[in-house]
């Protein structure tokens, strides 16, 4: 993997960056490596949305990896809140350095204040951490499962790339940090914040590219052994399943297959190894039952 | 600005009052994130026209056959993005369509006087005027619980979380002395309830009945409640339902309300009420018997929509107490996939159980 660090804006062009992308072993369709363009470019919020599995999260990875920029992670949940992913005082240290003023007999109120509340004993939280590293990838993943609230936040953030402490002032991104944002859209993402970010519906890979992506990423992976597979997948996931394979699994499914030495897909390794590519019982049922992988033999 | 890009900005604008005509969102500011989009891409290219566009005058996966389909028919014969996303069906809760689950434990919520319980399961459509009256007398008592959602904030407590802040707060006032500690725990608030209430020609029967039921949870939970009316022409009516008296209410309400007894066209109704972001986050409750008079695809999608955007939906239907119900008018099967609850609205009894999901607690 080659190991260099890339101005945001020394990227020339959506090409580019989908070539960039691509040494990583990240391939990105037009579109997409066009919004990821955009995004370093424009100093705009990325808001990726579309099914598990895509590849939401790993173009942020991979984003950081080109730009030999550390990524920050902050995985989202319900009743995320400022102190978490803000920032938040060290009590523990502060309490000592209180205990040890008094030890010392030092009980002037202004002074005490002025020391507790010292940067050293700020412990920054993601979204300061990206405001202060620079340069970074900020990955905000699944949205979604945060509640309401929380968008407001981030508003704020995304706004003017700028936290203020009320005890310390305002700490401000030199230069914003590239900010990817992912939804699987199991509720609305507040439109105030969708304004803020260029959105990005992501869709299931062709088969094209999916053969592409396997044969980049496994590469001693037959080119049948792709096709199969991706045929399989494609077709998986027009078949109703509770979980539709996304990449990631058809990934982990050719994996398995290769580690037992398959060169060609057939039904019975198919069905010893459906538990990489498929992650609910009923699903197992209903291809199994139907003899989905049946028409691969002969 | 150069007479070229006066044109694009002319061009985009065209676009985009377009697109809106077609229903995407594209307002002002996102025809000039897309001028600033274009400033980095090539604005005679028509895929990094049709890119730019997407990103930044699109808001959800809904717009994009939309986009798509305008894309083509203004910039014509361009090769516009690949086909349509997949449509994603988010099931958020178990919906018990068909079974309403019996609720037997906690106090009936309605008053418990010798005429309710004969009452109580009496369809209201097949009653006497005297009977009805008693009905309105007791809707006039009848209270509900509500749901309680933590709020972000946070209150001191003498027990929870430790409150560090505080904690060094104090300390400080005290001289730098660390003896006390503060705690705190979460606030709680009602969680909000959105109702919108059918009044067409086919709910006649049971309208008046279901806005006295409003009134009553309004009186219950005033900043936490809010009531539209539905039909062909929504219309809130909230604030007429503040007034304490039954009678003066109803009376505000029928002069609020621009289409009664008229016919129903719930999906554009949803569309407008979806607009307006009410139902962010808050339980809403749709009194209707689902006779869709407009087109049941489109009341599906904003169904969809509504059950991404609200905590619960829950559909209140008259004729679902009635024996042998079966849901199969074609706007009540758009829209059960979406809901969470179902439930009868025809009595008394109906109400109570209404009531009961009200004052649950869902995760």
């Amino acid at each position: 993997m080659v190991r260099q660090t890339i101005e945001a804006s020394d990227v020339g062009s959506p090409g580019e960056l989908a070539e960039l992308l691509d040494r990583h072993a990240y391939l990105a369709g037009e579109g997409l490596a066009t919004a990821a363009f955009l995004a370093l470019r424009m100093g705009r919020p990325l808001l990726l949305e579309g099914e598990a599995g895509v590849g939401k999260t790993e173009l942020a990875r991979t984003l950081a990896a080109v730009l030999g920029a550390p990524l920050i992670r902050l995985q989202c949940y319900e009743g995320l809140d400022g102190p978490q992913v803000l920032y938040d005082w060290d009590f523990a240290r502060q309490l000592l350095h209180l205990k040890a003023a008094e030890a010392g007999g030092l009980t002037d109120p202004a002074r005490l204040e002025g020391e507790v509340y010292d940067r050293r004993f700020l412990i920054a939280r993601p979204l300061l951490r990206a405001i202060e590293t620079q340069p970074s990838v900020l990955l905000i993943d699944e949205i979604d499962r945060a509640d309401v609230e929380f968008e407001a936040i981030l508003l704020e953030v995304l706004s003017d790339f700028a936290i203020s402490i009320p005890e310390l002032g305002t700490i401000r991104a030199e230069r914003p940090p590239v900010v990817v944002l992912t939804s699987n859209r199991t509720r609305e993402v507040h439109d105030a914040l969708k304004r803020r970010c260029l959105y990005h519906w992501l869709e299931h890979p062709s088969f094209d590219r999916e053969v592409a992506i396997l044969l980049r990423r496994l590469p001693s992976c037959s080119e049948t052994l792709a096709e199969q597979v991706a045929k399989s997948a494609g077709r998986l996931r027009e078949a109703g399943l509770v979980k539709p394979p996304g990449i990631a699994e058809t990934i982990d499914w050719t994996e398995a297959l290769l580690t037992l030495g398959a060169r060609e897909l057939d039904p019975d390794l198919a069905a010893a190894t459906l538990g990489a590519l498929l992650k609910h019982r009923e699903d197992h049922e209903a291809v199994l039952g139907n003899g989905f992988f049946g028409d691969l033999r002969g | 600005m150069t007479s070229a890009a006066e044109d694009l900005v002319a061009v985009m604008t065209g676009f985009a009052r377009t697109l809106r005509a077609a229903g995407v969102p594209a307002d002002h500011e996102r025809i000039q994130g897309l001028l600033r989009a274009l400033a980095h891409l090539d604005a005679a290219e028509p895929r990094d026209v049709y890119w730019a566009g997407r990103f930044t005058l699109c808001a959800s996966a809904d717009d994009l056959p939309r986009y798509d389909r305008v894309f083509h028919a203004y910039f014509g014969g361009l090769r516009a993005g690949r086909r349509q996303p997949a449509a994603v069906t988010v099931t958020r809760h178990t919906v018990g369509m068909f079974t309403a689950p019996g609720r037997d434990d906690g106090p009936a919520p309605v008053a418990s006087a010798g005429s309710a319980e004969v009452l109580r399961n009496r369809d209201v459509a097949k009653m006497t005027g005297t009977e009805l009256a008693e009905v309105h007398r007791l809707l006039a008592l009848f209270r509900a619980g509500r749901e309680q959602r933590r709020s972000r904030r946070l209150r001191p407590s003498h027990r929870g979380r430790l409150d560090s802040r505080a904690t060094i707060r104090e300390a400080l006032r005290r001289g730098g002395e660390t003896a006390r500690l503060r705690y705190r725990v979460p606030r709680t608030r009602p969680r909000r309830v959105v109702l919108l209430v059918d009044v067409s020609g086919s709910m006649t029967p049971y309208a008046d009945t279901l806005l006295r039921l409003a009134h009553a949870l309004v009186r219950c939970e005033p900043r936490a409640t809010e009531v539209f009316s539905a039909g062909t022409r929504l219309t809130r009516i909230t604030a007429e339902l503040r007034h304490r008296d039954p009678a003066t209410a109803m009376d505000a309400v029928s002069r609020a309300i621009p289409d009664w007894s008229g016919g129903t066209r719930l999906g554009e109704e949803l569309r407008r009420f979806l607009a307006l972001n009410d139902a962010r986050g808050a339980v809403v409750v749709i009194a209707s018997d689902g006779w869709e008079r407009g087109d049941v695809s489109l009341l599906g999608a904003e169904m969809a929509r509504l059950s991404r955007m609200a905590h619960r939906v829950i559909w209140v239907n008259p004729h679902k107490g009635q024996e042998g119900y079966q849901p199969l008018t074609a706007g009540m099967r758009a829209a059960l996939p979406h809901i969470d609850d179902f439930v009868a609205g025809h009595s008394l009894a109906a109400f109570e159980e209404l009531a009961g999901l009200l004052g649950e607690t869902h995760a």
